[in-house]
């Protein structure tokens, strides 16, 4: 009796959250999409790498972020392209530009809180974490340089960084050219560069001109952007899992015209998401975060690359976690089929995918692959948090909801416990709901639709 | 004795059967399990789309039966393979998939296997279908799964010959690029445990009615499939080259017919229903070939 009253008046609650939801985005919709509060400076991932990919027709923008924590004069990349690539086809582009996608896609938590059952207002805000920390670097050391059956097909200084382009012949050339010209590579990298220089791929090898760096005045690497042409929509991940030691993460950000993006030679598999988590996890979100990626990874064997966000940028972002991308900023990351005035207005006419995949050589032995699918659906990585109300009126909705609260709390400890492996005792402390008699003794009468209802929601 | 009665009613039975349920397991497997993006309504949408138009492609060819038996599989395999956001183009791949049957014929029998060629010209047509080939994982489990789910419907289709052949020529083609390479084994390896490969070479490039007559034209067919789809995936960097590849070879499998020709495919059942003699004797030497 008592369970079918608070169902309803649950339901009756819920429902008018949503109707005032519907009726705050009719009147000003950009309150609905809430305001940005904080973001999470911290390093998340420890060995991860940061990837705006722009691919239209047979047209690819890359673009690597890399905060390298090192010395700038140990600091080298290798990667393996498709094509020549020229001087015009290299750019320097700012950071805050990746950090901006990166910020923009990121799984977000939306708050609520609790209206009065008495009385009703709301206020929703957002909040997301920011990912740091990447390094796809060698270390080098200066000696004379040999040819090894390498050819220098081009060399070029582009912003601080000093850039070649080689081909070669044979791996064991490329590699003690490598070597000789300061290039750390690991052992183990024979067998990789083989493979790539057998399928006619040039290398585009990078190296910071300390000169150049301290003209500019910067004290940090700014991201390096190649552009080629190619049927070629992938990113080599080969080299990097060579000497690594462990897994490492790689966040990849597609912007595309038509619709998300996936991996054709992986699973690609969506996060979980709209998932009630209880509200002291506002202070811990990326440590939820963490602890749920790395839980999803071990439950797809670290075989799967997760689908974190996928957004039509003509819809309004919900909740918003930042402002969407500039013009200006998107034409710098290579996206250039845009019809804009030129004040910037018209139509956004492109498709946002983050992927984030933790891989070794073991699991991930190939290349990702990718494709662009017409799937222009929007997904993102949401969590809700919805903060009690503490207020002491007690009119008949305020007894109804004290007794449904108690169900909801628990329901949120258990979904949090499963999505991360915490403790659940710990959780219930935290959340401040021990265990009590009375809920162990109200949960007896949970009926069957309810456990069939929880095994759909989640756990 | 009760055991060997099952078995011999197993065997005397449409192996369609076999495909229908072999297929359906896989969707539900793919709904419930994979989170794929096959949903449950647009699978049924699919489905009565290929009923339909196969019930209404009998009244217009005045067909005597009704057939939903292979309508069905078709329609199951284009759940398990096409994805789309619009419900039109689906239904629109239902009905391609089960007109190009009845109208795109030679000597009596349709030329493409209906669920390929419903693929191919969508992908052909519009930009808004896609294939997933990833979306099956390289779970070895799913793998063995289909392997020997897909092992039955292709010795109860009798036409396993092309499923081996075909993964024979591949997968050379697949560990030979390796070895030039210079690969680890793990590289063809994870490229052959794909679930939608294993789907495409037990299900789709088996189908006994569009692969040629003959032992040796299928042999050939099977390896002109593999170099196909080697050259779409590893020359031109394209997804689904299996699928282009079947097609483009089912349009060959006429002159294949001429060149190496055989006795025609008919359904077993059917076969035995009409007393067509030939296939009679097949069936009574492969049930005593199974007792041996």
């Amino acid at each position: 009796m008592i369970k079918k009253t608070s169902g309803s008046s649950g339901r009756l609650f819920q429902l008018s959250i949503v109707l005032l939801c519907l009726i705050l985005t009719a009147v000003k919709a950009e309150a609905f999409c809430g305001f940005y509060v904080a973001k999470a400076d911290a390093s998340l991932f420890n060995k991860a790498s940061q990837v705006v990919l722009v691919r239209d027709g047979d047209r690819t923008v890359i673009t690597m972020a890399n905060d390298f924590q090192g010395e700038p004069r140990e600091f080298a990349m290798v990667v393996p392209v498709p094509t020549f690539i020229g001087e015009d086809q290299i750019k320097v582009v700012n950071k805050a530009l990746i950090d901006h996608v990166d910020s923009y896609t990121a799984p977000r938590l939306a708050e609520y809180y609790d209206a009065s059952p008495c009385v009703s207002y709301r206020i929703l805000r957002e909040t997301s974490v920011r990912l740091d920390g990447m390094s796809i670097s060698d270390e080098f050391e200066a000696g004379p340089a040999e040819n090894f059956g390498v050819r220098v097909e081009a060399e070029y200084t582009v912003g601080e960084y000093d850039i070649k382009i080689l081909s070669a012949k044979e791996s064991d050339g490329l590699e003690s050219w490598l070597r000789q010209n300061g290039y750390k590579i690991p052992n183990g990298a024979t067998e990789v560069l083989s493979s790539y220089i057998k399928q006619k791929v040039r290398f585009f090898v990078a190296k910071v001109n300390l000169e150049q760096q301290s003209a500019m005045g910067f004290n940090y690497l700014r991201p390096l952007q190649i552009s080629f042409s190619s049927p070629k929509f992938m990113l080599p991940i080969r080299l990097g899992t060579v000497n690594a030691d462990g897994p490492q993460d790689l966040f990849v950000y597609a912007l595309t015209r038509k619709g998300r993006v996936e991996t054709t030679n992986y699973r690609t598999v969506k996060l979980p998401t709209g998932n009630e988590i209880p509200p002291y996890v506002t202070t811990e979100f990326d440590a939820f975060y963490t602890s749920m990626f790395d839980r999803l990874v071990e439950r797809e064997n670290m075989r799967a690359v997760f689908l974190e966000y996928a957004w039509n940028m003509n819809f309004k972002c919900d909740p918003c976690v930042g402002m969407p991308l500039a013009a200006a900023d998107l034409r710098e990351l290579g996206v250039d089929w845009l019809q804009l005035s030129a004040n910037g207005m018209g139509r956004m006419d492109y498709f946002i995918t983050r992927l984030h995949v933790r891989y070794d050589a073991e699991t991930f032995p190939q290349d990702l692959m990718f494709q662009e699918t017409a799937d222009n659906s929007n997904f993102q990585g949401r969590y809700v948090i919805r903060h009690p109300w503490q207020g002491n009126d007690t009119c008949e909705a305020a007894r109804d909801y004290r007794i449904t609260l108690r169900t909801r709390q628990e329901e949120e400890a258990r979904m949090l416990a499963a999505m991360t492996g915490w403790d659940i005792s710990v959780i219930r402390n935290r959340s401040g709901i021990g265990q009590s008699t009375e809920f162990r003794e109200r949960s007896k009468e949970r009926s069957w639709w309810d456990d069939i209802r929880n095994w759909f929601s989640g756990d | 004795m009760r055991l060997t009665e099952i078995q011999q009613r197993l065997r005397t039975s449409d192996p369609r059967y076999f495909q229908i349920a072999s297929l359906s397991l896989l969707t539900i497997y793919g709904i419930v399990e994979l989170d794929v993006e096959v949903q449950l309504q647009w699978a049924g949408l699919i489905l009565i789309a290929c009923l339909l138009t196969q019930w209404l492609c009998t009244r217009l060819f005045k067909l005597p039966t009704f057939e939903p038996r292979s309508a069905l599989i078709s329609g199951l395999s284009l759940c398990l393979l096409l994805r789309s956001n619009a419900w039109e183009l689906v239904i629109l791949a239902a009905v391609v998939t089960i007109a190009s049957k009845f109208v795109l014929r030679w000597r009596g029998r349709h030329i493409f296997n209906p669920t390929n060629f419903g693929i191919v010209v969508l992908l052909l047509l519009s930009d808004q279908v896609w294939v997933s080939p990833g979306q099956w994982g390289s779970a070895a489990l799913l793998g063995m799964f289909a392997l020997c789910l897909g092992a039955l419907v292709v010795r109860r289709a009798e036409r396993s010959d092309v499923t081996y052949a075909f993964l024979t020529f591949y997968g050379l083609l697949v560990f030979g690029r390796a070895w030039w390479l210079g690969d680890s084994w793990a590289i063809p390896l994870h490229h052959l445990q794909s679930g939608a490969f294993i789907i495409f070479s037990f299900f789709m490039i088996s189908d006994p009615k569009t692969t040629p007559d003959s032992r040796a034209g299928r042999i050939l067919y099977a390896l002109l499939v593999a170099f196909g789809a080697a050259y779409v995936h590893f020359v031109l960097y394209q997804p689904n080259g299996m699928m282009y590849a079947l097609v483009a070879s089912a349009a060959l499998v006429p002159l294949i017919n001429v060149l190496l020709p055989g006795r025609p495919f008919e359904w077993r059942v059917r076969a035995v229903q009409s007393g067509s003699l030939p296939l009679r004797q097949r069936q009574v030497r492969f049930t005593l070939g199974n007792q041996v």
